[in-house]
């Protein structure tokens, strides 16, 4: 199906336009942290509701409030005029509201059939009735108009068929309202067009939806109202025939938010960091590559960006420069020295640091107080004959605490206390804190308000006054254009294109592959992708 | 009765807490508390059930005893602090003994036709060395093979017991005290003398805790093993080299082993293959009760030692209370169960965010 006759499709005249289910005033705290702030959501019956929206807008916390995985701070949800409470998946299951996560949730060890009825398994005369389950489940797929048998293990299954698998899974127990969280993320252009068409198909049978997706002109193809969030807040709603892709772009990205701008650069000569053709082959074997020849060169004072959307290799290329992940060609050099061969921690002593992506994951150590978790990386210095100088430690400890600002009662204060920004300041402040002469931040901005933000940003320019080589990956465009010298853009492990800091937000996206105006090859990519995957 | 005890326990925890709240920090009463005020109410319940409970030589006697499950329990301490657990440390500890009693009957060199007698040093040195191997057995393949902890080192029970028995036949080495003309005597001096009426293990012990708690508290490798088990992710990437914590921690946990086997052959002047069977399940118990988390990053000597405290009075004193020694088994396993529970509820409210 051609994407015009779709857009013509969802544009016709739907007489029906009623509220199935409306969030009204919804707020979400974590901590210190606002998620949502009195947020107000309707979804319309039969019709395709699009959030859109930057990483950590909201977008994803409020569909888990919606499907029951998080209670509201404040707000409350209407369903069909009534208001309800949906305090479990479960409870929003029997209100007939199911979501398909981003991270698919199947069993990848059993069949279709059992991953559709897991939880509410047909129950016959011996145990569970495999035969009606799979009677039912054929029913499902000729419905979708998949070829898939119902005996197939899920691991066996390709990404795209593991999707139609969860949508399945939601038709068979009457969902109503569907949520679609990035379902288009991991699936080729065929199997887009055929979701598409299922999409089309459930509108007609009265299943609303609420779809999010960072590909946007995709999302457009089939919305028929949109809904744009920005940090915590809806900006603007409207029916499709009111906007187009700029409205969208212009809603999501706001005014410019000041996070600084980029500091006199005093680069030239050697670089301090070269990056040459790195690759980084996908650990589950496909034939392509996280990372794909990719090379880079940074110099002492210089901040440069890496834009791309989730998935574009970021995060591979920053672990395999930091030495988390091996490449599997190409080299490091650093300080003229070629470190490909080091480990993480003798990186780490030449100068070479990175901050991970998830904090919680990979930055902090919950158990530790906030002083100790700022003093990790740099213990080796504090060692004075045997021991740890208590005094030469909190030395340190208060002069970063101090600069980086992180605002806590005490160095001995649980590092779960702080606020999300601040957490992200304790990370920095220890990598910081052995001196480095470049850093590698894998987006420093996640997940931390605006205000905290500017000052990350603010401690990175700092960084670059002094002589730090600054490399950050993000996903927010207008942080690249704030304080970057340099964005390169990734896309699909390979470097798509570079700007300088006179780029335009329209520019950057179309490099990569966000907003598809200027490609029209990038169908073709799309296919070929799918071949290989 | 213990059910009393156990009550009271948690009274006196309770108010204990903001009495000393204002000198030591909240938490750290929390931590250590539990244990501390379990055993002051162990040693009264005990002193006033039984005249003979509360005498010096009584609690020489039981502090003895606390000297082999305190030693391996801080080794158990320092690998569970990494995350792991070491399951092996029971046979490793027989291993060890008979190694030691191996090496005291002389090692006869068929070529030289002469049999070497070691001096009571050098059996030592060797005897630890013998434990550290183990340790770097287990160390390596949880390190670099990534077979689970709980997995290599229950391979690692079954293997060193069997060496251990191929060792001696099956049979025990009695005659450990070596003789005047070979220049190898002394070795009971570990188990059996006293210096100053204190008997020798607790030395050791002391010693061993002292070298632990300072390795913990004030060195680099201490902040790395915490790291590394609190979250061995953001360990790796602020640089600690964590394959080489959790190598170390399984050796320094079998250096203990070996130490614990030299003083429990030395103490029965005998090394049998059977030795320490399921001890490492105390060592285990103690460090639990200690306040210790089995998911690792939290955990301290002073806890831990408690914790050895708590499970061997308790069973010493039921036994003169004259207590069936299966109603003991009982105790003992409704007292980790506690301890773990307590341990629960504690670290749900420390990981909460303000």
């Amino acid at each position: 199906m051609s994407a015009s006759a779709m857009a013509a499709a969802s544009a016709g005249p739907v007489e029906q336009d009623e509220v199935v289910l409306s969030a009204r005033h919804i707020s979400k705290s974590f901590g210190a942290v606002h998620a949502l702030k009195s947020v107000n959501f309707d979804v319309h019956r039969g019709q395709v509701t699009t959030l859109f929206g930057e990483n950590g807008a909201g977008k994803s916390t409020l569909m888990k409030i919606l499907s029951g995985v998080y209670q509201p701070t404040t707000g409350e949800l209407v369903l069909d005029g009534q208001q309800v409470t949906i305090d479990s998946t479960v409870a929003a299951r029997d209100l007939g509201v199911s979501i398909i996560h981003q991270e698919l949730s199947l069993a990848p060890n059993t069949n279709v059939r059992d991953n559709i009825f897991l939880g509410r398994e047909i129950r016959g005369p011996f145990g569970v009735d495999d035969k009606e389950e799979e009677r039912q489940t054929r029913a499902l797929m000729r419905e979708l108009e998949e070829d898939i048998d119902p005996l197939t293990k899920i691991e066996d299954l390709r990404l795209g068929q593991q999707q139609i698998v969860e949508i399945a899974r939601a038709l068979s127990i009457n969902s109503r309202i569907l949520i679609m969280d990035e379902p288009t993320s991991a699936l080729s252009a065929s199997e887009v067009e055929v979701l598409f068409k299922v999409i089309h198909d459930l509108k007609s049978k009265g299943v609303s939806i609420v779809y999010i997706s960072h590909h946007l002109e995709e999302a457009l193809e089939i919305t028929d109202h949109a809904v744009v969030l920005r940090d915590g807040s809806v900006t603007a709603f409207a029916p499709r025939a009111e906007i187009d892709l700029e409205w969208i772009v212009r809603n999501m990205v706001g005014d410019n938010f000041d996070l600084g701008s980029p500091p006199d650069a005093q680069s030239s000569g050697e670089p301090v960091l070269s990056i040459e053709n790195i690759t980084v082959p996908d650990p589950n074997g496909s034939s392509f590559a996280l990372v794909d020849n990719f090379s880079l060169d940074l110099h002492a004072g210089e901040i440069v960006c890496i834009y791309g959307l989730m998935g574009a290799g970021r995060t591979e290329l920053l672990e395999c420069i930091a030495g988390r992940l091996p490449a599997s060609s190409g080299r490091v050099v650093f300080k003229g020295e070629d470190i490909s061969s080091l480990k993480i921690s003798d990186r780490i002593l030449k100068g070479l640091v990175l901050t991970p992506e998830d904090r919680q994951r990979d930055g902090l150590v919950q158990s530790m107080s906030v002083g100790q978790n700022l003093s990790l990386a740099s213990i080796r210095n504090f060692v004075r004959g045997l021991f740890v100088s208590k005094q030469a430690e909190q030395e340190i400890v208060d002069r970063t605490i101090r600069e980086v600002t992180v605002k806590t009662d005490s160095s001995n204060a649980a590092i779960g206390s702080l606020s999300g920004g601040n957490q992200q300041k304790v990370v920095i402040g220890k990598m910081l804190a052995t001196r480095p002469d470049a850093i590698l931040l894998d987006e420093p901005s996640r997940g931390i308000d605006i205000g905290a933000k500017a000052e990350v940003f603010g401690l990175l320019a700092e960084g670059a006054q002094g002589g730090l080589a600054v490399l950050f990956s993000t996903s927010e465009v207008g942080e690249c254009l704030s304080i970057a010298h340099r964005i390169l853009v990734m896309h699909k492990g390979k470097l798509s294109a570079t700007f300088g800091p006179d780029a335009t937000k329209e520019q950057i996206m179309a490099a990569s592959g966000e907003v598809e105006i200027n490609s029209p090859v990038n169908n073709t990519d799309r296919q070929l992708e799918g071949q290989n995957a | 009765m213990s059910d009393a005890a156990e009550d009271k326990l948690v009274e006196n925890g309770g108010s204990a807490r903001s009495a000393l709240g204002s000198r030591l920090s909240l938490a750290q009463v929390l931590l250590e508390g539990r244990a501390f005020f379990a055993l002051i109410v162990i040693i009264a319940v005990f002193s006033f059930l039984s005249a003979n409970y509360f005498s010096l030589s009584n609690f020489l006697i039981m502090t003895s005893q606390v000297a082999i499950f305190g030693l391996l329990a801080v080794g158990m301490l320092l690998v569970i602090l990494s995350g792991g657990i070491d399951l092996s440390v029971g046979s490793t500890l027989a291993l060890c003994g008979v190694f030691a009693g191996f090496l005291m009957q002389g090692i006869e060199i068929e070529a030289l036709g002469v049999i070497l007698y070691l001096p009571v040093w050098a059996v030592v040195v060797c005897t630890l060395g013998m434990g550290a191997f183990v340790g770097i057995v287990n160390g390596v393949l949880v390190a670099y093979f990534k077979v689970p902890a709980f997995v290599a080192t229950l391979g690692s029970l079954y293997v060193a017991r069997g060496a251990a028995l191929l060792m001696t036949n099956g049979l025990t080495f009695n005659n450990l005290s070596g003789s005047v003309d070979l220049g190898n005597t002394g070795f009971e001096w570990l188990g059996f003398n006293r210096l100053w009426g204190i008997p020798i293990s607790i030395f050791a012990l002391t010693m061993v805790a002292v070298a632990a708690h300072l390795l913990l508290s004030r060195t680099a490798f201490g902040r790395w093993l915490y790291s590394t088990g609190g979250n061995a992710s953001a360990a790796e990437l602020s640089g600690v080299p964590v394959k080489y914590v959790i190598v170390m921690v399984y050796v320094l946990s079998g250096v203990c082993a070996a130490i614990a086997g030299i003083v429990l052959s030395s103490q029965l002047t005998s090394a049998g293959p059977t030795a320490g069977t399921t001890y490492e399940l105390t060592a285990i118990a103690a460090v639990v009760v200690g306040g210790a988390s089995l998911m690792g990053g939290r955990g301290n000597v002073r806890g831990t030692l408690l914790g050895a405290f708590v499970i061997v009075f308790l069973g010493a004193g039921l036994v003169i209370v004259g207590v069936s020694s299966y109603w003991q088994t009982v105790f003992t396993g409704a007292v980790i169960v506690l301890a773990v529970m307590l341990n629960s509820i504690q670290y749900k409210g420390a990981g909460k965010r303000g």
